[in-house]
């Protein structure tokens, strides 16, 4: 029993739920492996795909590690040039297909997302569990290539290269294609549940912006992933019956894969990118303790993005040779779609303005965000604009750019969103200044290694090279140094949320006085969400939620709470 | 952060390599102006993200100040200007690629041919290389295409970049400033030797080049069958996967290598006679030897019966290490 | 602890504890089947963007290669496919009038016009086979005497996995001719006018579109098998019957595929 228990009857709806770890809450609900396997609750499928993508970010994070090691001297350090070259292309497959992708959707996305609506859970549970063992059987299909061979194409599978290796392409495509199929059923059930089952006071303009981050993702989940599903299915009809529609000794095109594959590619960095937008409009807000500002033009710029992102694939083929006019399109619309973007983030600076900054964890990881994908976005353009594009184009300068976007983007947004849900979801705090040290230590080891690479981009340096001339060697040292130091800041983070969950201290329901309603129940919340009904009218309305020393938490103040609807 | 006054005379900057091509100022100066207009919006964005950390810093007993929840004017600004600039570099982009799109008519043109994981270069008289010359004094057109997979022809200092791809053809061209030594890369991903699939393009100056070509394209007469041997050896790929130290690479070396018997993958045994060496060259999946993939690419059609002939000469001068061969 | 729950009333069995009320969650169903509908369409969708850019480059192969088609059978497989739309929709009304019996009969003919379906693509399938019509490497016509410039002449004697490393075609391929890119003009074969190069192209094509729409075909009639075993044992009537509602819409899905897949493939003129 722990003092929060004292908070009954305080009259506010279930911001003072019974709770942290005393009574019956979603962990205990249900004992036993078996009960966990076969659950339907939306919050236990969120908590099995956090547990699966950390560890196949762990997984992504060791090749990473191993890779930067091999780049510490010129020629061959602690690997061969295929053991290389399978390394990064597991790297990158397991990076985007199995962490960043299901990422914040299916792990966050599912645990908050019937929360936030006050829901009791998504519209389709079985389809929501259904995506989860997809995920897994596309993970196991990813282990048995790594096990028979791995694949050695890069994560882009480009043909003809990926249709007459003699790596186990088969099994890494098949994976993929499984995982694709898991990202739809994710993003498909995500929109129902959006459209059908939000409460009565919560209208389209009044949904968080994590939520809007979400429908924007699952539009572009339903609709792009479809085509990567067929591409990778044609490349297994090419390998196993030599259809030959890629192959140009069979009068196949081996471009036409690249049109393809971009087609559903470049949507889904932006799969990647609109939740950790999302996620950090909410950090914005709560931590600034007040209102977002400029609702509507971050909701309404998600759905720009996520609309402007299908029209923009060519800029990854600019030197392939398609034509110059397909050229000028895909350039001009690959600047349009950066202007939501730019919105965005003009948008969260303006929210602190006046506010009352709070710098706790997950507001260090905003901040991360802001400035690292300030520089990832930034270096978009230079790759976004023709003439220099030609000479960026396949060099460790798009390396450092992805890596700025997908790592000090959505990676930063996932940390955040992570460290700012994990009192909700696990009903217990973490060290906030082991916390903050290892946030401000993978801000160093970030740009540490990945700032060296721009300028050996630019320089010429090539990227998925093994070898490389002895003149770049000075950037690449200093890059596989920081990548230790963010190795130091990960394990850091490891081990204090680990702690957490054995010694952290019970947390409140809502320990950072957000507003949004999955802080009106308790921490960890109840097999069914709610105790009550929570109120769902305005997710910004800070104000009417006051500290409480007893808690050490916010708690409803009636007094500041208006009547629902009066907004 | 550096800027262009950074970027010296002859050795390049900070940011880009030395500038060796007609086409690579306008490319530089775009990626300037990029860089400068990204330095401005960045610095503005977080140096406002500190001002407002450090002054609305959460302070015991103070909330947050009333303010405006949006301001149409200003959020109308902050579209409207990052839009028009992004559409002016768009359009400069555009315009220095078009201009850069099409090769001069007068361009000096040679054939390149890109396979795993080397480049040869044809030039009009039917010479072979594996190092692009290239005259100083006029434009040079670059048709490439590819034997196996897509490849990516590099040249940072002329800022150039084209893929190859087998089935068709591909061009690029360039000017250079001056004569000089210049890196090559292949920035297509493509197995194993990726990385290693480097060249030089050598800029001659004038009137260099036709003394360079006259010679070069002439040693099958100008030298023994030997030397001239170990030059095709060296110009037609064989040394990317052959070694001539002793070594086995992606094939096996070569040294030594004449009149040993040798285990092919098959079972059978066959002794590495004058015809069989000519059997490799010309159909080398035939028999592949044990221990090795079938990836060599057979030489019918693009090695003459004379240098064959020179090829076998020095293939019989490698002696193996220790006196053994013949 | 107590979790009212929020379903108190009366126990509707087929609504399931999460939703407010019964139209919801039919709606839902609904919405989620149309979503997924659209990215079947879309997994198509990139068939036949191949299909369109194949067939703009290279007309002369779709000219020339829909002969070798039986538009019979496939007219009759077509015909099948709308019948079979034909007493699903019915069968739908049926399970909305609670008609049992004609529920059951219903399904009953339609799964077995899929059945139909498949035996005629199994036909046409091993015509193909027999003729040597098959795609890429396999390409062996034995009926016309068109030889494809690339296509080795030897029939492929390997099964269907290609063997590790033997898999180079590539190595061999000196100059294959382009797709979207413009012939090579080194590579020209000046003979055989009449039979355009790279026929096997189509091939791909043919097997990949309808091998795939095959699929769909079985596994729609999976779905529909279950439902029959579901209407059998009378859990479907006025008040329920979105299960069957649902796999009718796929089942026009994977009919409508075929009529766009019908003309595109087998009437080209
Ligand atoms: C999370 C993923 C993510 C995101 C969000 C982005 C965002 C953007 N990307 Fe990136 N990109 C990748 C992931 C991502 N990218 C990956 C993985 C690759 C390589 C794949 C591979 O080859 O392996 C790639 C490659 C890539 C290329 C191809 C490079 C090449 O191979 O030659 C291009 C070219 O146009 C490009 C452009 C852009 C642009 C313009 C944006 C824009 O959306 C950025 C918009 C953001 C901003 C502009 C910054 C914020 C705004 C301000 C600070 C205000 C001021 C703004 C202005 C003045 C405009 N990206
Ligand atoms: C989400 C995407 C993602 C992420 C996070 C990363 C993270 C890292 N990546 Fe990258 N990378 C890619 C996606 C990503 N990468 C892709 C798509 C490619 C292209 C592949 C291709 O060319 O085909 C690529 C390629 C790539 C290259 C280029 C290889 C080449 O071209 O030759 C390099 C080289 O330095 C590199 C390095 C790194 C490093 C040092 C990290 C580090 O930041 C990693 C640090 C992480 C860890 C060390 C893991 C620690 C984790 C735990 C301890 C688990 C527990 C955690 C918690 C509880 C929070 N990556
Ligand atoms: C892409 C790599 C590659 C290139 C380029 C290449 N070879 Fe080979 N070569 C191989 C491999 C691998 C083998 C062994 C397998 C086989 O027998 O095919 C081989 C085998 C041989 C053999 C038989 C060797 C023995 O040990 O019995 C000879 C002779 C040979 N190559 C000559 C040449 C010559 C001459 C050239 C250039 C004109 C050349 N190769 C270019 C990869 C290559
Ligand atoms: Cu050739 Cu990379
Ligand atoms: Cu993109």
């Amino acid at each position: 029993m722990t003092p929060q228990d004292a908070t009954h009857g305080q009259g506010a709806p279930a911001a003072s739920a019974e709770n942290a770890l005393g009574g019956d809450h979603y962990l205990n609900h249900g004992r036993g492996v078996w009960s966990w396997l076969t659950t339907l609750d939306h919050k236990r499928i969120g908590v099995m795909y956090l547990v699966s993508i950390l560890a196949a970010f762990l997984l992504g994070g060791v090749f990473a590690l191993l890779l930067r090691t091999e780049l510490l001297t010129p020629q061959q350090t602690i690997m061969k040039a295929d053991t290389y070259n399978q390394m990064f292309t597991l790297h990158g497959a397991v990076m985007i297909f199995l962490f960043i992708i299901p990422g914040i959707p299916a792990a966050l996305g599912n645990f908050v997302l019937p929360l936030m609506l006050g829901a009791k859970d998504v519209a389709f549970p079985r389809l929501n569990l259904a995506s989860y063992y997809m995920w897994v059987a596309g993970a196991l299909f990813a282990l048995i290539s790594m096990i028979t061979g791995a694949v050695d194409t890069g994560w882009t599978f480009y043909t003809p290269y990926s249709t007459t290796t003699s790596a186990s392409v088969i099994s890494m495509v098949f994976g993929a294609f499984i995982l694709g199929f898991s990202s739809i059923f994710t993003g498909l059930n995500f929109v129902v549940t959006i459209h059908k089952m939000r409460p009565p006071g919560m209208t389209w303009c009044r949904m968080p912006l994590f939520l809007w981050g979400l429908y924007g993702t699952a539009i572009i989940q339903i609709l792009a992933t479809p085509v990567l599903g067929i591409t990778l299915l044609l490349i297994i009809a090419e390998r196993v019956l030599g259809v030959g529609i890629f192959d140009p000794a069979l009068g196949g095109d081996p471009v036409l894969f690249q049109h393809f594959f971009w087609f559903y590619s470049h949507p889904a960095v932006y799969i990647m990118i609109l939740p950790a937008m999302g996620v950090i409009s909410e950090l914005m807000a709560t931590f600034s303790r007040k209102r977002i500002f400029g609702y509507t033009a971050i909701a309404s710029s998600s759905i720009a993005i996520a609309v402007i992102s299908f029209l923009v694939w060519g800029h990854h083929m600019f030197v392939s040779g398609q034509s110059n006019l397909a050229g000028m399109i895909f350039s001009f619309l690959t600047f349009l779609v950066a202007i939501p973007s730019a919105i965005k983030v003009f948008n969260w600076t303006a929210t602190m303005y006046k506010g009352s900054v709070w710098l706790a964890t997950p507001m260090l990881y905003a901040l991360s965000f802001l400035f690292l994908f300030g520089i990832g976005g930034l270096t978009g353009l230079f790759l976004g604009a023709l003439a220099t594009d030609v000479h960026l184009h396949d060099t460790y300068f798009v390396v450092a750019h992805f890596h700025y976007v997908m790592f000090g983007g959505t990676v930063m947004g996932f940390l955040g969103g992570l460290h700012y849900w994990w009192p909700k979801m696990f009903g217990r705090t973490y060290s906030e200044r082991w916390g903050r040290l290892a946030a401000l230590l993978i801000f160093l080891g970030f740009n540490i290694t990945f700032f060296s690479q721009f300028v050996m981009g630019s320089q010429g340096m090539p990227r998925r090279y093994y070898n490389y001339l002895p003149e770049f060697t000075a950037y690449h040292v200093v890059s596989t140094l920081g990548s230790y130091l963010l190795g130091l800041g990960f394990l850091i983070v490891m081990i204090y949320l680990i702690h957490s969950l054995a010694r952290g201290r019970p947390a409140p329901a809502n320990p950072w006085g957000a507003a949004t309603a999955e802080w009106q129940t308790a921490s960890p919340p109840p097999h069914d969400n709610f105790t009550s009904d929570p109120m769902v009218d305005d997710p910004y309305d800070l104000e009417r939620w006051r500290w409480d020393d007893r808690l050490s938490g916010y708690r409803l103040d009636a007094a500041a709470a208006r009547p629902a609807g009066a907004v | 952060m550096g800027l262009s006054s950074i970027q010296g005379d002859g050795g390049g900057g900070f940011w880009l390599p030395r500038a060796a091509s007609t086409g690579a100022g306008p490319v530089d100066a775009l990626f300037y102006f990029i860089l400068a207009i990204s330095v401005i919006f960045f610095a503005l964005i977080v140096g406002l993200m500190i001002l407002f950390v450090v002054r609305y810093r959460r302070r015991a007993g103070q909330g947050a100040q009333a303010s405006p929840a949006h301001n149409t004017l200003l959020e109308i600004t902050w579209s409207v200007i990052p839009l028009a600039i992004v559409i002016g570099i768009f359009a400069w982009g555009f315009k220095v690629f078009m201009d850069l799109a099409t090769a001069p008519a007068n361009a000096y043109e040679v054939q390149v041919t890109a396979q795993k994981w080397s480049w040869l270069y044809t030039y009009p008289n039917g010479h072979v290389e594996d190092v692009l010359h290239v005259p100083g004094d006029r434009p040079v057109k670059l048709v490439m295409t590819s034997e196996d997979v897509i490849h990516s022809f590099f040249v940072p200092a002329f800022r150039v970049k084209r893929d190859v791809v087998p089935g068709r053809y591909s061009t690029l061209w360039f000017e250079a400033l001056q004569p000089g030594e210049y890196q090559v890369y292949c920035t297509e991903y493509c197995g194993t030797g990726h990385s290693d699939m480097l060249s030089k393009v050598v800029v001659h100056p004038p009137g260099g080049f036709e003394k360079w070509l006259d010679n070069a394209s002439n040693i099958l007469n100008t030298l023994p069958p030997a030397e001239a041997g170990e030059r095709l050896y060296r110009t037609r790929g064989c040394i990317q996967c052959h070694s001539m130290d002793g070594a086995a690479g992606i094939g096996p070396t070569l040294r030594g290598v004449i009149g040993t018997q040798r285990a092919m993958r098959s079972g059978a045994v066959v002794t590495a006679d004058e015809n069989y060496l000519r059997e490799s060259i010309l159909e080398p999946q035939a028999q592949i030897v044990a221990g090795f993939e079938p990836v060599m690419p057979t030489y019918k059609g693009r090695l003459k019966d004379e240098e064959i002939t020179a090829l076998i000469a020095f293939m019989k001068s490698l002696k193996s290490e220790n006196g053994g061969g013949q | 602890m107590n979790l009212a729950s929020s379903h108190g009333e009366a126990h509707d069995p087929h609504l399931a504890h999460h939703f407010p009320d019964a139209p919801t969650q039919f709606e839902a169903g609904k919405l989620g089947m149309w979503i997924f509908l659209a990215t079947e369409i879309l997994l198509f969708g990139g068939l036949f963007c191949a299909y369109a850019v194949y067939r703009a480059n290279h007309p002369e192969i779709f000219m020339y290669a829909h002969q070798f088609l039986d538009k019979v059978l496939g007219g009759v497989n077509t015909a099948v496919l709308i019948i079979s739309s034909l007493t699903m929709a019915w069968a739908v009304r049926a399970a909305q009038l609670g008609h049992q019996r004609a529920l059951v009969r219903l399904l009953s003919a339609t799964i077995a016009l899929g059945f139909v379906f498949l035996g005629i693509k199994y036909v046409e399938y091993e015509h193909k086979w027999k003729e040597g019509l098959l795609p890429g490497t396999r390409y062996t016509p034995t009926a016309g005497e068109s030889v494809s410039a690339t296509a080795p002449a030897a029939p492929d004697p390997a099964p269907a996995a290609v063997p590790a490393g033997e898999a180079s075609s590539i190595a061999h391929a000196a100059r294959g001719p382009a797709g979207l890119a413009g012939e090579p003009a080194d590579s020209q074969s000046p003979a055989a006018p009449a039979v355009p190069r790279n026929v096997q192209i189509f091939f791909g094509i043919y097997f990949t579109m309808t091998g795939l729409h095959g699929l769909h075909v079985i596994a729609g009639m999976i779905t529909l098998m279950w439902i029959l075993r579901r209407a059998v044992q009378g859990e479907f009537g006025p008040r329920y019957f979105t299960p069957v509602d649902l796999a009718g819409l796929y089942w026009h899905l994977v009919d409508l595929i075929w009529i766009y897949l019908f003309p595109l493939l087998y009437l080209i003129h």
